[in-house]
């Protein structure tokens, strides 16, 4: 069991002043093994924070960030999955989940994570199985006036990924699990 | 019926003074003409008064008043042996004889008085036995007030160091014993007067009993009076005594003035030196006592004297007395759960007052201070109590005070935290208190000399972060607050700008989706708020960034703008903001990179625009193509125009669907991808990858199946082709990206071919 954090656009200072209290309390060192950011995090701050959670963390550039050195797409092997991260707002039309696919295919990727939209998406297609953890702190987005801060925690455990869905609404915590598996003979997951 | 109690009372009262009067007179007339036998009787018959058990104990101390004014004429006969013939140790046996208990032992204690006076016998012993043969006095009320006298008469013939009494007649130890054990007698009788009577009588009693609380506190003021109490005595006898029957005596009454008494008597270093013996009394008392006053009074008191000098200070330190209050504070909200929010809100406010005045420079003490009370706050809804968010907001504005600078306290994690809690009213008031700090601190921020890089960074993050804290629900007060803070950031300097501008702009596209949200005709007066307005503002908000600069970021901000103004149906309003960005475009962002993430964001964001009209449309589209198609790279050109293929086909059923202006993008993209090989090959010697052909055959798939008309099957045939022809070519260099790439995105032919129906028929039309 391989714990994976998918979480980004937080927007810190600029669009929010902090994760929201609720979720702070859940995220605690040493618990995750691998943190994805999608980006816009935005300062060195919270790229701090993120390491202090886990020391393996993939953060990928959105167009927000203060540091711009980091990459415009990445990808890695974790277990039997290969994952790609990409903010998204390169890939146009935006959240346009078609568009993703193509990515996901020029990747290469059994899963992208991807975000820009602030809107938690998990979808599966013919190629794989892209992942939009929205954003953790509720920022303010063009795409949709009811941002509910949210984050993802992926358990990949063999050929299987549970994908565990945490998002404040109302001053609660909800939780929703997604299953996703991928056969053995084919590279992609179903 | 009270009115006739009232009535009684009265007349009994009237009646127990005229008693006195009347054997008063006699006893004047026996003690002038030198007549103790005669002096006896009628002191004895005076003092019986005091034996009544009707009177409530404000009527009682009345004539206790009287007796007592009597009783020193009697003792200044008594002293004077002269008059009467009678030795004081005589005298002390010849009281014993009057009748009742009361008036002997009032006779008795008089006696003593001049007893101890004549030295004729050691001060503890007649001490000794005066408080314990008052012992026989059990009645609460008489008991507590022939103590009281006891007391009254004792207190300068205590054995104190440097009195004439101390020697072999006793000790500082004497003394206290006899001040302990009177005390704690007392505090038995009082106690016991809450245990008469039912109900509504109940309640009088205690009111009357709460009126003789300073007789049994009396002692506490003796004790701390007495010098030979240093540190070490305190420390070892005085307190653990007190608290022994403060604790013991299981009154809330008691217990409360009790420990409010410690605090306010004895001095603060005695406090300090004790602390722990004295907070480790109060979980041990009665749970309806109210603890947390006396908890914040004792901070109140160590507050002052932390700020009475500096040099206290280290012993601060050194008893730990932060960790010692925070616990014992920690417990008591805990153990007392149902305490209102305004209590423990207090209680935090007295600590938070004594940490900035002793540990100024322990940020962290002040942040795990806050950090409690959100905890507490956490536990309970929105605060509706305007005394405790008053208190909250004196919470707030104490870090503000002592560190007079805004930054600063905003750099406590937990201090937007307790903002959280606060409703919306007190939102706004506490945002004013911090307008108000920054507006009065402004000068200094300004002249600030050469800050630490980082530091800077950090201060400024924390006022962006503040101003998402600023909300308020009415429309006109939230647009004030923006231009308020907008006033002191542009004050602030350039350098401040990049920090703070988003922060504000975002503010006011809230204030506009809220402005949008309320629709509807507002009647009567004007209203100054609309998303016009509040979009003229955010152009000059905007344009503040100029004098950083700082145009990638003014850039992103009036994409957003656009985008809020095209949900608000503001056609030329989103316009500007677009004509903005494209100015800032041209000419300030000269930076390679820069300018593909720009041209990503113009180009995302007018693909989602469906507010312009035709013409305003095409001029923007047609710009951004250009644009697109100039960058500096090749690759990014040829993704830039395949990108602004989106432009001409919005998937929703008003949008633009112009398949032609489609295929045009994607063949001018498709040349771009050509001249990208031939350069590659002119300046390397081998062809690039593939890739970009890759990513242009998807992109015909995509409009394909969208229904483009003018992809045909053929034309992805004819794209594959050349894309396998490119590979095998001589100068091709091997890239296992792109095959992947390719494989996969034939593997998704293949897919959709054996999808069947419709799509099924559509693929099968690519001819492999």
């Amino acid at each position: 069991m391989v714990l994976v954090l998918a979480i980004g656009d937080l927007h810190i200072p600029h669009r929010a002043p902090d994760l929201p209290p609720k979720f702070k309390s859940m995220l605690v060192p040493g618990k995750i093994q691998h943190i994805i950011c999608t980006g816009n995090l935005c300062i060195k701050e919270v790229h701090d924070y993120f390491k202090s959670l886990c020391p393996d963390l993939h953060v990928t550039r959105g167009e927000c960030d203060e540091d711009s050195r980091y990459p415009e797409n990445k990808t890695l092997t974790i277990g039997q999955f290969k994952l790609g991260i990409c903010h998204g707002h390169q890939v146009i039309p935006w959240g346009d989940l078609d568009s993703l696919a193509m990515l996901q295919r020029q990747l290469d990727v059994d899963i992208l994570v991807t975000g820009h939209t602030h809107q938690f998406k998990a979808y599966k297609h013919e190629g794989g199985v892209v992942i939009n953890p929205g954003s953790a702190t509720g920022a303010y987005s063009s795409f949709t006036y009811d941002v509910n801060p949210s984050f993802v925690l992926m358990d990949i455990d063999g050929l299987r990924v549970v994908v565990y869905v945490y998002e404040l609404i109302d001053g609660e915590v909800k939780v929703d699990k997604i299953d996703f598996k991928k056969t053995s003979t084919t590279r992609s997951a179903h | 019926m009270m009115i006739n109690e009232a009535e009684d009372e009265e007349k009994w009262l009237a009646e127990g003074i005229a008693g006195i009067q009347h054997n008063a007179f006699y006893m004047h007339r026996a003690l002038d003409s030198n007549n103790l036998r005669e002096a006896l009787k009628y002191s004895a018959q005076m003092l019986s008064e005091l034996r009544t058990s009707k009177l409530s104990p404000h009527k009682y101390y009345d004539l206790y008043m009287r007796a007592f004014d009597e009783l020193r004429k009697l003792e200044i006969f008594f002293k004077d042996e002269g008059k009467h013939g009678v030795s004081v140790v005589d005298l002390y046996e010849l009281v014993q004889h009057a009748g009742n208990i009361l008036p002997r032992l009032y006779l008795l204690c008089t006696v003593g008085s001049v007893y101890i006076k004549s030295k004729e016998a050691p001060a503890k012993e007649v001490l000794k036995d005066l408080v314990e043969m008052c012992h026989a006095v059990q009645h609460p009320l008489r008991g507590l007030f022939v103590r009281s006298y006891l007391a009254q008469i004792s207190r300068d013939k205590l054995p104190d160091i440097g009195s004439e009494y101390e020697g072999d007649d006793g000790t500082v130890m004497d003394a206290v014993e006899f001040v302990l054990q009177n005390f704690t007698e007392m505090n038995k009788l009082w106690v016991r007067m809450q245990h008469q009577g039912p109900g509504r009588v109940r309640e009088k009693q205690e009111k009357e009993r709460n009126e003789l609380r300073d007789l049994v506190g009396k002692n506490l003021h003796v004790l701390s009076q007495i010098e030979g109490v240093d540190l070490e005595m305190y420390k070892e006898t005085v307190l653990p005594r007190v608290l022994e029957q403060v604790v013991n005596c299981k009154d809330d009454l008691s217990q409360y003035y009790l420990m409010d008494c410690i605090i306010q008597v004895f001095p603060d270093e005695y406090h300090l030196q004790t602390l722990e013996t004295l907070l480790g009394a109060c979980p041990q008392l009665q749970p309806t006592v109210d603890i947390k006053t006396v908890l914040s009074r004792l901070m109140d008191r160590l507050s002052n004297y932390a700020a009475s000098s500096a040099d206290v200070l280290p012993e601060f330190l050194q008893v730990e007395a932060f960790g010692k209050l925070s616990n014992a504070i920690g417990k008591v909200i805990e153990t007392q759960v149902d305490m209102p929010a305004v209590g423990a809100i207090t209680l935090y406010v007295s600590l938070l007052t004594f940490t900035l005045r002793v540990h100024p420079d322990r940020l962290d003490y002040v942040d795990l201070v806050l950090g409690a009370c959100v905890k507490k706050l956490s536990n309970i809804p929105k605060l509706d109590d305007s005394r405790a968010t008053k208190q909250v907001v004196a919470l707030l504005s104490a870090p503000l005070e002592k560190y007079n600078d805004i930054v600063t306290a905003l750099t406590l994690s937990n201090y937007p935290r307790v903002m959280d809690h606060l409703d919306n009213g007190t939102n706004k008031v506490m945002a004013m208190v911090i307008i108000q700090s920054i507006m009065k601190n402004n000068t200094c921020i300004s002249t600030a000399d050469k800050l630490d890089e980082d530091d800077f960074k950090d201060e400024q993050n924390s006022v962006a972060r503040l101003i998402h804290m600023l909300y308020n629900n009415e429309p006109e007060e939230m647009l004030k607050i923006i231009c308020t803070v907008r006033k002191h950031t542009m004050a602030g300097g350039p350098k401040r700008l990049p920090f703070t501008v988003p922060s504000l702009v975002f503010s006011a596209l809230r204030l506009v989706r809220q402005l949008q949200g309320q629709e509807g005709d507002i009647v009567g007066e004007e209203v100054p708020a609309t998303p016009k307005k509040i979009f003229q503002l955010l152009t000059q908000i905007i344009e503040d960034l100029s004098t950083v600069p700082s145009p990638e970021l003014a850039l992103r901000l009036s994409l957003q703008c656009a985008e809020a103004a095209n949900d608000g149906d503001l056609e030329h309003v989103a316009y500007e903001f677009f004509t903005q960005a494209f100015v800032l475009y041209e000419e300030e962002i000269a930076d390679s990179k820069a300018q593909v993430t720009a041209i990503h964001l113009i180009v995302g964001t007018l693909q989602r625009m469906n507010v312009f009209g035709v013409e305003n449309r095409d001029t923007l589209t047609h710009k951004a193509t250009g644009y697109s198609a100039r960058l500096l790279k090749k690759p990014d050109q040829c993704r830039a125009v395949y990108a602004c293929s989106h432009l001409f086909w919005v998937d929703d059923q008003d949008g633009v669907k112009d398949g032609e202006r489609v295929l045009l993008c994607l063949k001018r993209a498709l040349r771009i991808a050509n001249a990208a090989q031939q350069m590659a090959n002119v300046a390397r010697g081998s062809s690039g990858p593939v890739t970009l052909f890759v990513e242009i055959l998807n992109k015909y798939l995509y409009f394909f199946e969208k229904g483009n008309q003018q992809i045909t099957g053929a034309a992805i045939q004819g794209l594959i082709e050349l894309i396998n022809t490119e590979k095998q070519s001589d100068s091709a260099t091997p890239d296992s990206a792109s095959d992947a790439f390719l494989a996969s995105t034939m593997r998704y032919i293949q897919f959709q071919r054996q999808k069947g129906g419709i799509m099924g028929e559509k693929f099968e039309s690519i001819k492999l």
